[in-house]
């Protein structure tokens, strides 16, 4: 239940403190956690009841430029970086989850952002899906919404309720399983080891020398 | 869905009123018309599904994805630096300009800046690839609405262009020569001289262009009213770049947006059309590759010295963080939202490609219009297969 102070940081952006403070004051009880990085960009985590409602809030607020609407699955991939040595046992990996700006408490996060046009202020939403997998649909609100909330059902496997047509737009039909989460493996790095496991050398110790890595 | 009364919507009940009246004595049937996946008229692989009514379209429907490369999960298995090299291929007429949101951003995560140089070079070639870019959509227009010419014109003038590029990162089309800190290189010599030869012919390409095209009076009457996306339809679908200043919105992210880049040094102009139609968005164009000439051509004055490359680790590891940075790119605001958990390639990144947003007006914008005015339509909004898909 924080409001805009938390940026801890010496420099302030009075710009956008000033429209977190709107925005909160707009939503109320609806933002769980907010965060304002000056000179940078805001976030806020809104509860799952009040998704479309925050929508139409902040479309009033002046933000009526949709930008993109997507989902982060937050579990560390079991898979990690897909380079593997097939030929050793897989190594145990830490699978807590951890969560990025203004925090979480599930899995899947779906976020989306908004802009005004001409100020060039936006703001990313964040929601936490729970394990219904199901939020509303932004379709009323953004027109937008349309193609990407398909895209996130497609590839996330979360769904919009209200949403008017969730086909899938690049897998077929009776694909299963959902690409973009972090336990769908990569199949390109499975049947073949990744070639670059091979050739790893030891690198100077110093990164002194030189800016890049030829 | 959404509040529209306009112009469309009321020559769609118009028509279906007067077919109501018709068919009272003549039963007529829908006709599901099929254009493309390979269709010369789509730009490579999309396919649009419309539905006809006589020579109305009464729904129309992309059907996109025959080209989905899945560059979102394949960036989970790379590091920073490799990156670059797969989004070079999302927009692939102007690939340089794909490279440089992704790499401020992952720049932002490190709190790393380039040298003034670097950020001045990189404008150059920015502003470059959306004039290779912009020229070629303007050469393909003739071609979609019939005419032969321009398209002549432009893979010529273009050519010039991508000369350039190559002479200074060593690829033609996929350069990938952004890195995290500033760039591979400096710029080769004689490249200064080069330039202001070539934007100087490109003016000469615009007013061809203009002169062939925009005066032209079958093209005006095909292009002129058709495809009207009014200012608030525009942005509620996140429509940018040409396709949003043609209705009105002034609005440029090279402008109005604080990045470490050089726009803010050059003195240019950002074009609005108030008419939103397929012509103000085809003029729009044209005017960017004029404003961008220039705009080049003053960066080229004064390019600071010093070094082109900032100190950076050899391995670079990425702080944790999120950071979103998006760019004025030739087809509209293309960024990127990075998600890093301190590893040496990004936790997840989600692409935000300008086209996806553009063509998902598509069905909207389609409603009530004549076959031919389908064609018309998808050329002013300018997509690229890889835009789209990813």
């Amino acid at each position: 239940m924080s409001s805009t102070d938390t940026a801890t940081e010496a420099p302030r952006d009075e710009r956008r403190d000033g429209e977190m403070a709107r925005i909160t004051a707009a939503l109320g009880a609806a933002v769980l956690d907010s965060l304002v990085k000056p000179n940078d960009d805001m976030w806020i985590r809104v509860s799952a009841d009040a998704w479309r409602t925050t929508g139409e809030t902040l479309k009033s607020l002046g933000y009526t430029y949709f930008c993109f609407l997507s989902g982060i699955d937050w579990l560390p991939s079991p898979f990690g970086k897909g380079e593997d040595d097939p030929t050793e046992p897989t190594p145990e990996r830490d699978s807590t989850i951890k969560q990025g700006y203004t925090g979480g408490a599930t899995r899947f996060q779906v976020i989306t952002r908004v802009m005004q046009p001409f100020t060039s202020l936006g703001v990313n939403i964040k929601v936490d899906i729970d394990d219904s997998l199901a939020i509303d649909s932004w379709c009323s609100v953004y027109a937008g919404a349309n193609w990407h909330e398909r895209e996130t059902h497609e590839m996330f496997g979360i769904g919009f309720n209200g949403h008017p047509d969730l086909r899938n737009m690049y897998l077929p039909s009776d694909f299963e399983g959902f690409p973009l989460r972090k336990d769908f493996p990569l199949l390109a790095r499975i049947v073949k080891p990744w070639p670059g496991i091979v050739d790893v050398e030891p690198l100077p110790g110093d990164d002194e020398e030189e800016g890049e890595a030829s | 869905m959404t509040m529209l009364g306009d112009r469309q919507q009321l020559a769609y009940i118009a028509a279906q009123a007067a077919d109501a009246r018709v068919n009272v004595e003549l039963e007529t049937e829908g006709m599901t018309l099929n254009i493309g996946p390979q269709h010369p008229a789509t730009h490579g692989t999309l396919r649009i599904i419309a539905r006809l009514d006589g020579e109305q379209v009464v729904w129309a429907e992309p059907s996109a994805g025959y080209m989905h490369r899945g560059y979102e999960k394949l960036t989970e298995v790379r590091t920073y630096p490799q990156v670059t090299a797969l989004v070079n291929r999302i927009d692939w007429l102007g690939s340089f300009a794909n490279e440089v949101p992704f790499i401020l951003a992952a720049e932002k995560l490190m709190g790393v800046e380039a040298p003034a140089r670097a950020q001045h070079i990189r404008t150059i070639l920015f502003e470059l690839s959306r004039i290779a870019n912009v020229s070629l959509f303007l050469g393909d227009l003739g071609v979609q609405l019939g005419a032969v010419t321009p398209v002549f014109f432009a893979f010529r003038d273009r050519e010039y262009v991508l000369n350039l590029i190559e002479a200074a990162t060593g690829g033609r089309f996929h350069p990938n020569f952004d890195r995290i800190g500033g760039l591979k290189d400096d710029l080769p010599a004689g490249f200064i001289d080069e330039t202001r030869m070539v934007m100087k012919k490109l003016r000469t390409f615009c007013d061809q262009i203009e002169d062939l095209l925009f005066g032209n009076e079958i093209f005006q009457s095909r292009t002129r009213g058709i495809g009207v996306i009014p200012k608030d339809v525009a942005l509620q679908y996140g429509l940018s770049g040409a396709n949003l200043r043609a209705s009105g919105v002034d609005w440029d992210l090279r402008r109005d947006q604080d990045l470490p880049m050089a726009w803010n040094k050059a003195d240019w102009k950002v074009w609005t059309h108030p008419d939103g139609d397929s012509f103000a968005r085809c003029w729009v164009r044209l005017q960017e590759v004029r404003e961008s000439t220039k705009i080049v051509d003053q960066l080229l004055d004064t390019i600071p010295a010093g070094p082109v490359m900032a100190k950076v680790p050899k391995i670079i590891k990425v702080p944790e963080g999120e950071a979103w940075v998006s760019t004025e790119n030739p087809l509209g605001e293309m960024g990127y939202y990075v998600v890093s958990q301190g590893d040496q390639g990004p936790f997840r990144v989600k692409i935000r490609s300008a086209s996806f947003n553009n063509i998902s007006i598509v069905p909207w914008v389609l409603k009530g219009v004549y076959v031919p005015d389908i064609i018309t339509i998808l050329a002013s909004l300018y997509f690229i297969l890889g835009d789209i898909d990813r």
